[in-house]
């Protein structure tokens, strides 16, 4: 399927990866670490434990190591704040520093992706037209009832169950915090979505 | 004397007696008091839900009203406990539903609550009042619906950081029309809401004094809300942006005049989401505010936070992220002349970049704000000089939580560990009652603890210590000791079972990632009857050798008179 090829591709990619990212700056690994603190419900298993279990020559090595932690790895339990307060924290947003939502553009056919900054665009017109600019092509005009009429390309995006939806249904706000990333879809693939048959 | 005063006049007296300690040595007077005293006891307050059982409860105080309940260990905030531990609230409920008990208050901490249990609740108890949940899960909008279909006199509900499935956005229109008695609602940690409902609701019950909303409460409903109810004392915000493209000028305009008229807030709370333009609505009640908490509000950082808490000169309370600062927390100090509870959060707990406050703010604080008496601080490096500052500045503290983000980080100025520093603030603190420590630091904090914190009621120990020493001070030195816990320190065998009979005059132990092992734990069970030790092993049974020379992941220990609990799950062991 085209699209599990363009898929296996872009993790080929990735070193050679075009950002729009500050060089230097890993957004997604942050993100990441980030979000499997924040879902840790079960503390994660203790391996100076396990290895206590089968060799206990080596504990005392392990557990130096686990009593010394370097300055940027992560405890379990650590720092002591409750799960709600740091899941309902919403990073610090100013201007200058609003950490961006980064997310991958692929367009069938096209030899590499792209990223954009979903907080950028006010809105869907907006990010409609940027792509455009930046693939060279135009989208059709939306219409609930038959998606993007006028041309053969779709915008859709991979939402957080996994599945490809068309842009455009959903409320701004909604789309930023589900999108993760996006694809323009071409061709017959494109005409079967949202278009009424 | 009092024998021959008529049991009407002894539960007169009794009457006045308030606080559960004190009712508690009443009752232990001799036999007349304690009758007397039991079936006059209203407020009921169980530290540990697994300590004694639902029967013996309405067995000795049948004419209970107000029943606290605590479930899950304190540590559960963290991580530490796996799901599905226990704590769960049904047993309770269902037996009291059973009896005939007149229940109109129920508090709940980290306990499991069901929608089954809301719903008997809600349907057993005719004059049911006061239901306040905090930290809880295990429930849904399903279980809320009934509460506000069924209690007809409901004063309060009060949902505190719980973790509440969201099924139907329903519940707050399940409130009849009748519900007029409400005085306190707080539905913050939910996602949605009916906003119409929600309007309505407000607009039916004059009584009410405390709203805390949640993030699906936009700033125009809020405008409206506040119009109907300008008596509040305790408000929460919701959203507090003003969308950037539509014309808000007549919104804000409509707003900051509604708030002016709202003069009895003291209690200021939520800007979940806040665009900072926005605030200078509520700069004219700022003056009168003696409670804030920005904790939530990321939103509100630099110059706009410094104005906001210029205005705020008669705080008691503040809570806030440490965006704040040293400088910060300097103009805190020079405002807030009377505060007395202070809690930096840290805005990026695991972030590479560093908490934005220091030992500077802190000292900052005590120098300007010496009725400071609880403080819980997230900091990224602490002196030993600034504790003994802060020790002299202030000597009144009740509760002192220090947290440092690197938690086994020495004085950054001297490279010595914590130990002065702690010692000076327990020493001069005579009336400390809960502390917590953080930073490098070896046995002789322990000894100081042991020394001098004669009322300490509450320890929390991290990553700190070096032997078995460390320990037996603080189970030796603090007499009133209720609660210790204990993560990643070298503490083993040896202090754990030098006075087994410690654990009976305190409500729990626990002990995490240390030295304690199996056959050690399995020792104390068995000395302790009356002490449930319950072993958490989350790693695959099999490989659990049951070697008693091994070292215990988590061990959970209290007193109880009901034995060994009947719920546990499997990887639980409780050790007889």
């Amino acid at each position: 399927m085209e699209s599990k090829v363009a898929y296996q591709n872009e993790l080929n990619l990735k070193a050679t990866e075009l950002r729009l990212g500050l060089p230097g700056t890993d957004i997604e690994s942050e993100e990441q670490a980030l979000s499997s603190a924040r879902n840790n419900k079960r503390p994660l298993p203790d391996n100076t434990k396990e290895c206590g279990l089968k060799c206990s020559s080596d504990d005392a090595q392990h557990s130096d190591h686990e009593t010394a932690p370097p300055a940027k790895a992560q405890i379990v339990g650590w720092p002591p704040i409750r799960s709600y307060r740091k899941n309902n924290l919403q990073p610090k947003k100013t201007e200058a520093e609003a950490s961006g939502i980064y997310v991958k553009v692929s367009m069938d056919g096209a030899p590499y992706l792209r990223k954009i900054d979903l907080r950028v665009y006010r809105g869907y017109p907006e990010l409609l037209k940027a792509m455009e600019n930046m693939f060279k092509f135009t989208i059709g005009e939306y219409s609930e009832r038959e998606g993007y009429k006028g041309s053969e390309f779709a915008p859709t995006y991979e939402d957080k169950d996994g599945d490809w939806m068309l842009v455009g249904d959903v409320p701004w706000d909604m789309f930023m915090s589900s999108c993760k990333r996006l694809r323009i879809m071409k061709g017959s693939e494109a005409r079967g979505l949202g278009c009424g048959v | 004397m009092m024998n021959y005063f008529p049991d009407e006049v002894l539960e007169h007296v009794f009457d006045f007696v308030t606080s559960h300690r004190d009712r508690n040595a009443v009752s232990l007077v001799c036999k007349l008091w304690y009758r007397v005293e039991r079936f006059s006891r209203q407020r009921v307050f169980i530290g540990n839900c697994y300590a004694i059982s639902p029967e013996r409860l309405i067995d000795r105080f049948p004419g209970v009203k107000a029943l606290t309940l605590k479930g899950k260990p304190h540590f559960a905030d963290f991580n530490l406990v796996p799901q599905d531990w226990g704590g769960y609230v049904q047993p309770w409920i269902e037996a009291l539903a059973r009896s005939r008990i007149g229940l109109e208050e129920l508090r709940l901490k980290r306990m499991v609550v069901s929608d089954e249990s809301l719903d008997v609740l809600s349907r057993s108890f005719t004059n049911f009042k006061s239901l306040v949940l905090v930290s809880c899960e295990g429930f849904t909008t399903d279980g809320l619906e009934a509460i506000a279909a069924n209690c007809r006199f409901l004063r309060e509900l009060d949902l505190q950081e719980n973790e509440i499935e969201e099924k139907k956005n329903l519940w707050l229109g399940c409130f009849p029309d009748s519900c007029t008695s409400l005085v306190s609602l707080n539905f913050a940690c939910l996602k949605e809401i009916n906003l119409v409902a929600l309007e309505r609701l407000v607009a039916r019950n004059p009584n009410l004094k405390s709203l805390k909303l949640n993030r699906a409460v936009p700033l125009e409903a809020l405008q409206r809300i506040l119009m109907r109810a300008p008596q509040l004392v305790d408000l929460g915000t919701g959203s507090f942006v003003l969308d950037r493209d539509s014309d808000d000028s007549e919104t804000y305009r409509k707003l900051r005049g509604t708030i002016l008229k709202c003069r009895s807030i003291r209690n200021l709370s939520g800007f979940l989401e806040v665009a900072p333009r926005c605030l200078p609505a509520i700069y004219p009640i700022c003056l009168n505010l003696t409670y804030l908490n920005l904790s939530y509000a990321a939103g509100i950082h630099g110059s706009e936070l410094i104005k906001l808490i210029r205005l705020c000169g008669k705080l008691q309370r503040l809570w806030i992220l440490d965006y704040i600062g040293d400088k910060g927390l300097e103009i805190v100090a020079s405002t807030c002349k009377d505060l007395q509870e202070l809690r930096v959060f840290p805005s990026d707990p695991f972030g590479a970049g560093h908490a934005a406050v220091t030992e500077t703010g802190l000292v900052a604080i005590s120098s300007g704000c010496p009725k400071l008496n609880s403080l819980l601080y997230f900091c990224q490096q602490m002196t030993n000089a600034a504790l003994i500052a802060v020790a002299k500045n202030c000597p009144n503290f009740i509760r002192f939580r220090l947290c440092i983000l690197d938690p086994t980080k020495p004085d950054p100025v001297t490279m010595q560990p914590l130990d002065e520093g702690f010692g000076a603030i327990v020493q001069s603190s005579k009336r400390l009652r809960r502390l917590s420590l953080s930073g490098l630091l070896t046995d002789r904090v322990f000894l100081y603890i042991g020394m001098y914190a004669e009322q300490l009621e509450m320890l929390s120990i991290a990553f700190a210590g070096e032997s078995d020493k460390g320990m037996l001070y603080v189970l030796n030195g603090c007499k009133k000791l209720r609660k210790l816990e204990i993560r990643d320190s070298p503490f083993g065998d040896m202090a754990l079972l030098r006075d087994v009979g410690k654990y009976e005059t305190m409500r729990s132990l626990w002990m995490s990632s240390c030295d304690v092992t199996l056959g050690g734990c399995k020792t104390l069970a068995k000395q302790m009857p009356r002490l449930n030790v319950e072993i958490i092993n989350e790693n695959d049974q099999m490989e659990f050798a049951h070697e008693d020379s091994q070292k215990v992941e988590k061990m959970y220990l209290y007193r109880t008179l009901v034995g060994p609990r009947k719920d546990a799950p499997e990887f639980v062991w409780t050790l007889v």
